[in-house]
């Protein structure tokens, strides 16, 4: 496995640098270089992700299953909306209050399989610490990323979790520039 | 499915010759309103499946076939080491072993109406569901490895349920040759607090009734009778099942290119069975089948304390349990010869015909049980393995209804509340702890298990031996 998540913190986001609002993930970042070389959307890396009428994010319909995509300046943003939209799979993202941090971590090989891993650490970090997550910051250089996912326990009656995301999947796996933003999606088992 | 691309062969059964890569043809169970209502995703996964190397027979899509991951949900095919032939993580699924299991009692459908709603409570209280809940046991260090090679019988040695229930259960309740030391240490803290919950989406705990038997001599020996109340329980391996597929379904990815293999899908990485990646998988899968079986044992023996404090004199056998995403070793008669292969179960279930000897005796002459799951407005179904079913699917058969419509799409539609109330006019009491839940799983989302059930006996894969209509559903 190679990603690897370290126990939450009870450390308040606003102790530390957090660019970023409930809604859309603001993200420093410089993405895997395979992919920089690749495209014209570059490493911009001070813009807020605002798309899909006002969000960065949105779930779509795969069969069984749930589809999440992020968008974002770069590819870092685009992540950590996808995280976003993965939460949103469960619960709103705003109701959840951001009381608690995980930092995560993780290397791949390829954009895709870091998004692959990406989300499946914020899985293993939700199942492991019975946390969910409303914000996430991620920083990508070179081949590795470093997340921090800001969250709090969960508290069924107040979250209503519709479902529980078993893990990130290879179907519809996709991390791209498409229209000067970066996408970066993919199906999650629920 | 656009038919027109199919040959149809008989009135339930379709096939696409090999053409390209294929090595064998891909078989289709449905009739033709289920062929319509297939998704494109379907004929091209099964398609893709028949390329992978070593298959041999057919690759095979089941009446309530739908868009998997790399194999279709609903998808069967067998693999023979020695032809190089291979195994995917995705021709297992994510959840492993996720399975039914269904428990008679001798209640009847009056006794369970006469304290409907205490019951509903209580199993809602006692059962662990949903996001965030944790069960009672927590496991870690040598007894997690213990349950992971001991499967349902670790849970009976532990005092959870009675050594007759492993007699009902696939394998004996414990797969051997599990390699729990094979599993990482992400996969084991993930199920540190999960054995013995039910988990969330599809699956459910429903007290059901007997209200059709399609066939007397076999439920009667398999212990059914009309208003007769019942338990199912529809889950699997929680999330260790699901990191174990995580984890060797990243390792396949990134091997595909030194096997010279390249998969049409990327969810289709796969590797030789007869590899040092392949046997690290199929060993940490058994464990992940062990899992799914002590956690059903756990969940029958929660239930069995639910009923014996509301029902004084309440017995609840376990009549069989099936397991629909697997991986197993298995004789086959293919082609005209014997052959030993690994047989791929994605979203389908294993259907032995009637004197197979790894039936139990009193079950042996009538078929094995075959357990197909519903929604919550519907029920399930009791289906027999045919001796039909080994040459038409290599003993397989459907395992649920299928969804008609996407999560997104059943938001749209439904809202939970309403369902809720719905069903509670038909008197089925739906507890959940989200009533998005209850939408995403709305009876509309899914296809008519009715027309499915009837498709799989028709077509030789599973008779129906009865209909079981819900009172109470837990859902996650």
């Amino acid at each position: 496995m190679s990603s690897e998540f370290a126990p939450s913190k009870h450390r308040q986001p606003s102790q530390r640098r957090v660019i970023s609002d409930g809604s859309s993930s603001r993200t420093f970042a410089t993405a895997p270089q395979s992919i920089l070389h690749q495209s014209a959307c570059g490493a911009a890396s001070d813009v807020t992700g605002v798309a899909f009428g006002g969000r960065a994010w949105e779930t779509f319909a795969h069969g069984a299953d749930v589809g999440v995509r992020g968008r974002g300046a770069n590819i870092a943003e685009a992540f950590a909306n996808a995280a976003v939209a993965l939460t949103s799979a469960i619960t709103d993202p705003a109701a959840v209050r951001q009381e608690r941090e995980v930092s995560l971590a993780c290397q791949a090989p390829d954009a895709e399989l870091l998004l692959y891993d990406f989300l499946n650490a914020v899985v293993t970090a939700m199942a492991v610490e019975d946390l969910i997550f409303g914000r996430y910051d991620v920083r990508i250089e070179g081949d590795r990323l470093t997340a921090y996912a800001f969250g709090e326990p969960v508290d069924a009656p107040r979250h209503a979790p519709a479902v529980e995301v078993k893990g990130a999947t290879l179907t519809e796996l996709k991390v791209a520039c498409e229209d000067g933003r970066w996408i970066a999606q993919c199906v999650v088992d629920v | 499915m656009d038919a027109g691309t199919l040959t149809k062969v008989g009135d339930w059964c379709w096939r696409i010759e090999p053409a390209g890569e294929m090595h064998v043809p891909a078989i289709i169970y449905a009739d033709e309103a289920l062929i319509w209502e297939m998704d494109d995703k379907v004929f091209e996964q099964i398609t893709n499946v028949a390329r992978l190397p070593g298959i041999v027979g057919a690759a095979y899509a089941m009446p309530d076939a739908h868009w998997g991951y790399g194999f279709p949900i609903g998808g069967v095919a067998a693999f023979d080491a020695d032809r190089e032939g291979v195994v995917s993580v995705g021709g297992v699924g994510f959840d492993i072993s996720c399975g039914v299991r269904l428990l008679t009692t001798n209640l009847t459908r009056a006794d369970i109406e006469r304290r409907q709603r205490e019951l509903a409570d209580a199993l809602f209280e006692r059962i662990p569901a949903g996001l965030g809940s944790t069960g009672t046991v927590v496991l870690a260090g040598a007894d997690m490895d213990a349950m992971l090679e001991g499967g349902a019988a670790w849970a009976v040695a532990q005092g959870w349920g009675e050594a007759l229930d492993l007699e009902r259960i696939e394998e004996g309740g414990r797969m051997a040759g599990a390699r729990s030391d094979l599993v990482s240490e992400a996969a084991k803290r993930r199920q540190r607090k999960e054995t013995g919950t039910l988990g969330s989406g599809n699956h459910y705990l429903e007290v059901q009734f007997v209200d059709r038997v399609f066939d007397e001599a076999r439920a009667a020996a398999y212990g059914l009778e009309r208003r007769q109340a019942v338990v199912s329980i529809h889950c699997g391996s929680r999330g260790l099942g699901h990191q174990i597929g995580t984890d060797f379904l990243r390792a396949m990815a990134l091997e595909a290119p030194r096997t010279g293999f390249r998969p049409p899908d990327r969810e289709l990485a796969s590797t030789p069975l007869r590899s040092e990646l392949g046997e690290a998988y199929l060993g940490a899968m058994k464990a992940g089948i062990n899992c799914a079986l002590a956690n059903r044992q756990i969940l029958t023996d929660l239930t069995r304390q639910v009923f014996a404090e509301l029902f004084a004199g309440s017995e609840l056998k376990v009549l069989f349990d099936v397991s629909h995403n697997t991986c197993k070793e298995e004789r086959h008669r293919i082609d005209g010869t014997e052959h030993t292969v690994f047989v791929h179960r994605k979203g389908a279930t294993r259907a032995f015909g009637p004197a197979h000897p790894e039936l139990p005796p009193e079950l042996r002459p009538h078929g094995q049980p075959v357990l197909v799951g519903g929604s919550m407005g519907v029920g399930s179904y009791v289906l027999a393995g045919m001796e039909s079913s080994e040459a038409a699917s290599l003993s397989s058969a459907c395992h649920g209804a299928g969804r008609a419509m996407s999560r997104h799409a059943a938001l749209q539609v439904y809202s939970g509340r309403q369902v809720q109330d719905d069903l509670a006019a038909r008197g089925i009491l739906v507890k959940s702890p989200s009533t998005r839940a209850i939408a995403e799983e709305a009876p509309g989302a899914y296809k008519d298990l009715h027309r499915i059930a009837e498709v799989s006996e028709h077509a030789g894969l599973a008779a129906r031996v009865a209909h079981l209509a819900p009172l109470v559903c837990i859902k996650g």
